[in-house]
């Protein structure tokens, strides 16, 4: 109908899934955030090259604790996918189940990185690499608190029985965001953990 | 209120004179006293609060620059100490390029946007007054450390070591910091609202290359800013915490000093084109109503707006070609800023050919938008030069390159900006501005601007280094650099002139009735102010020229205006499919709400205690952020088919 009036049938009330201006705003959102971090790793890539390979303290950081807790985070992703299948299924055990899950274990992750934050011994204000490391897992971190806050939020709002499977966009907002917390661990990961293998 | 309904067909209807207007104003109109005020989300209202909060930006950045002048007028004056000056140059960039330049633009397009797309409002009318709230707390914050003395004062760009503690040990550079930080936030929800709302919002029938061209520029500006501005926020705080927590990403000993520039102009040249842009875009939609004639050449003139904004990514080290880069770096570089040329002269031939081409009508605003073309040159001419890296090693950190800025910034924003008060000021107050009053305006600023800065050219080609606080006699820089102030003065006058212009005509101006100057697009098919509800029923578009369709006689189809969807379920609108703009949902849109205001506080607040440290005061303002947005997001009862209780 690009020229007439409009003549087609019903259309929908208010947002139906990803169709929602709030599900566009948020993938704005992740947008920005990707780029913020994309900035910080570029910090790192740069200062990595002009200072040369002695550079680092740790010239080869070990994964002992941080490969696992990328296996959780990734878990957690996978346990909130499942949970939005719930919500739109109308299924809300397997909604509350999913969500709840999810919580758990970007929960554990986020003990797990204070506690490598604390096994390191060396503080954020002892050289530029633990600057960046500090400044930039902490980053992370903040996004994880509030990727978890939002999470949270949803969960008792799925509880009390605000959502049905027509209008539940602020389940599968907030589970997009997880997705994306998740997938900057990856680049973190990637960039502090496997990177100095590469490079050295 | 009747039981919430899963889809509806949206009723069409055929509008008298005044249907319906009381039911849709009942509907959009805000609730009275100061709890309306704050919580107002009317784009209408929203943006002419950015117009005006950035316009006495402006004014107290033109302030700055006059006594800047006042000091230059001739050698070894000592009007201003040498740190007075210092904290004026930095306030004057700080006020012009982040508190005026870029709002006043989101003003324009606040206000115009949903008119010109014929929607009732923005995607997130909630988001986008918080936008503004977060602006106002940003350049509150910033001027509150000028007024005691804690302004910053190592220029807009921040250069570290200087910016550092051990140089710059007061607290001046972290309320630059921190305030530009929280501004930051104010222009990624800003830019965030733009993007769904050009996606989302446009009245059926809209396809993308029919929308105006200053929703490409806006739109081609905010994406922008969402790829960019995380970098200078990033900057900011990582400057924060090597001054304030010893980290070590800046300084020479542990960390890359160069690594401030980058990130700063990795944001900074992105940004330069984003405060341009949809000031471009005014022009291509200005000046063709006053040529009579369609633009020359739209689809050009869309895409490089956007092929310009793509390069503006590769071109920041042109900023940097004085800092010991490798001969590759600048080759690639220079390359890229000498190519940036060519799209960036599509808009300038697409201009002059319409001018040519139609019958104009001398208008003051025409008159603002013509000259732009002839400053854009100017400027345009002065950035190829220094796109050559040898010709910017003699010219950098001289009056050259201030000479190229102002030509640049004051050449394609504020004059289209005063052009477009002209043509729009109509529309949003009912009132035509004087044009005869508008005449001296003109002339007086396009004078006094070239007056003021053309002869900066000379004085940078005569070594004149930028900001020095005075300079000794003798060194052949006297009588420019008196005529310089002389120039500024003239166009401060100018200015002054458009502000008795504007008070006169808002009491005394003649009724503009709905479309004064018999204009092409959708935001003069409604009246004059526009009613809250902007459109009794939504139009519905066949061509880029709604208005001016039966006299251009292109292809048979007509866009409807006095028919259409009514939609009046409460506050609604109708969402649209991205490429096509064809109806695909009902859109509910938000009620006023106090949550903007309380989370724009609340993160003031924030900023405001990290600045002294205070951290449980910072706990205390990050709570009620929280609280702000879990109100601002609770989801519907109605939704649910639970019962109706008092929430929102």
């Amino acid at each position: 109908m690009a020229e007439g009036l409009y003549d087609g049938g019903a259309l929908p009330v208010g947002a139906r899934g990803r169709d929602s201006v709030g599900w566009w705003g948020m993938l704005c959102l992740i947008a920005t955030e990707s780029c913020l971090f994309a900035y910080l790793l570029f910090g790192y890539f740069y200062v990595a090259l002009q200072r040369g390979p002695a550079w680092s303290p740790e010239p080869h950081p070990s994964i002992l604790l941080s490969g696992p807790n990328t296996a959780i985070l990734l878990a957690s992703s996978m346990a909130a996918w499942w949970g939005e299948g719930g919500a739109r299924r109308g299924r809300r055990g397997r909604h509350l189940a999913g969500l709840g899950v999810a919580i758990g274990l970007g929960a554990l992750f986020l003990l797990v990185q204070v506690f490598e934050w604390r096994a390191k011994p060396f503080g954020p204000s002892a050289g530029s690499y633990a600057s960046l490391y500090f400044t930039t897992t902490g980053f992370h971190m903040a996004h994880v608190v509030a990727g978890l806050a939002m999470l949270i939020v949803v969960f008792i709002w799925s509880a009390l029985g605000y959502f049905t499977p027509r209008r539940y966009e602020p389940v599968s907002i907030s589970i997009v965001y997880w997705h994306f917390v998740d997938a900057v661990w990856l680049a973190v990961f990637t960039t502090f953990y496997v990177s100095p293998y590469l490079m050295a | 209120m009747s039981a919430w309904e899963d889809a509806r067909t949206p009723r069409t209807v055929r509008v008298a004179s005044d249907f319906p207007g009381p039911r849709l104003q009942e509907i959009w109109e805000r609730r009275p006293g100061l709890v309306g005020w704050l919580g107002d989300v009317d784009h209408k209202e929203i943006g002419k609060r950015y117009v005006l909060t950035a316009f006495a930006f402006l004014l107290l950045g033109g302030v700055e620059a006059l006594m800047m002048r006042l000091q230059l007028g001739g050698p070894n004056l000592r009007v201003l100490t040498p740190e007075q000056y210092d904290q004026l140059f930095t306030m004057h960039g700080v006020s012009m390029i982040f508190l005026y330049a870029a709002p006043i633009l989101s003003g324009f397009s606040n206000y115009l946007w949903p008119l010109l797309l014929g929607s009732r409002d923005m995607a997130f009318p909630r988001l986008n007054a918080l936008s503004y709230w977060i602006y106002l707390a940003a350049g509150i914050f910033i001027y509150a450390g000028f007024a005691v003395g804690r302004g910053p004062d190592d220029g807009w760009f921040n250069y570290v070591p200087y910016a550092s503690r051990t140089f710059n040990p007061g607290l001046n550079m972290d309320v630059y910091a921190l305030g530009l930080i929280l501004l930051g936030i104010s222009t990624t929800v800003g830019s965030a609202n733009f993007v769904v709302t050009f996606l989302r919002t446009r009245a059926p029938g809209m396809s993308i290359n029919r929308v105006p061209i200053l929703t490409w520029g806006t739109l081609t500006a905010s994406v922008a800013n969402l790829l960019a501005v995380p970098s200078v926020s990033l900057a900011f705080f990582l400057l924060w915490l090597d001054r304030q927590f010893g980290m070590h990403f800046f300084d020479a000993a542990q960390g890359q000093p160069l690594l401030w520039q980058h990130l700063f102009w990795m944001f900074g040249h992105p940004w330069v084109y984003a405060i341009v842009l949809p000031a471009m875009g005014m022009v291509s939609d200005g000046l063709p109503t006053f040529c009579r004639r369609p633009l020359v050449g739209y689809t050009p003139v869309a895409l490089s707006t956007v092929a310009t904004m793509a390069l503006g990514f590769g071109v920041w080290v042109h900023h940097m070609f004085a800092t010991g880069l490798p001969d590759i770096s600048l080759s690639f570089f220079s390359g890229a800023s000498l190519i940036i040329t060519i799209p960036s002269a599509v808009a300038v031939f697409a201009w002059t050919a319409t001018i040519w081409l139609g019958r104009p009508v001398i208008t003051t605003a025409f008159l603002f938008f013509a000259s732009m073309i002839v400053l854009f040159v100017v400027g345009g001419v002065s950035g190829v030069m220094t796109a050559s890296a040898p010709v910017d090693w003699q010219l950098t950190d001289t009056y050259f390159v201030v000479a190229h800025l102002h030509y640049v910034l004051i050449g394609i924003n504020v004059f289209p900006v005063l052009g477009g008060a002209y043509y729009w000021f109509p529309k949003v107050t009912g009132r035509l501005l004087s044009e005869r009053l508008g005449r001296w305006n003109f002339w007086t600023m396009f004078a006094g601007f070239n007056l003021g800065f053309f002869p900066m050219h000379l004085l940078g080609l005569a070594g004149m280094p930028r900001r020095i606080y005075t300079y000794p006699a003798g060194m052949g820089w006297d009588t420019t650099n008196l005529v310089v102030s002389a120039g500024s003065a003239l166009f401060a006058a100018g200015v002054l002139l458009f502000l008795i212009n504007v008070a006169v005509s808002l009491r005394r101006g003649a009724p503009a009735g709905d479309n004064p100057w018999d204009a092409p697009t959708l935001e003069w098919a409604t009246a004059s102010p526009p009613p809250p509800y902007n459109f009794a029923v939504i139009p519905s578009v066949a061509s880029r020229h709604p208005l001016w369709e039966d006299r251009l006689g292109e292809g048979q189809a007509r866009s409807r205006l006095t028919e259409g969807l009514l939609l009046d379920h409460g506050r609604e609108t109708i969402g649209t499919s991205a490429l096509d703009a064809e109806p695909n949902l009902i859109l509910e849109m938000p009620t006023d709400s106090l949550a903007p205001a309380l989370l724009a506080a609340g993160l003031a607040a924030l900023f405001a205690s990290a600045l002294f440290k205070a951290w449980w005061l910072v706990g205390a303002a990050g709570a009620v952020c929280v609280a702000a947005l879990v109100l601002w997001f609770w989801p519907s009862r109605r939704h649910a088919g639970m019962p109706e209780t008092a929430d929102g």
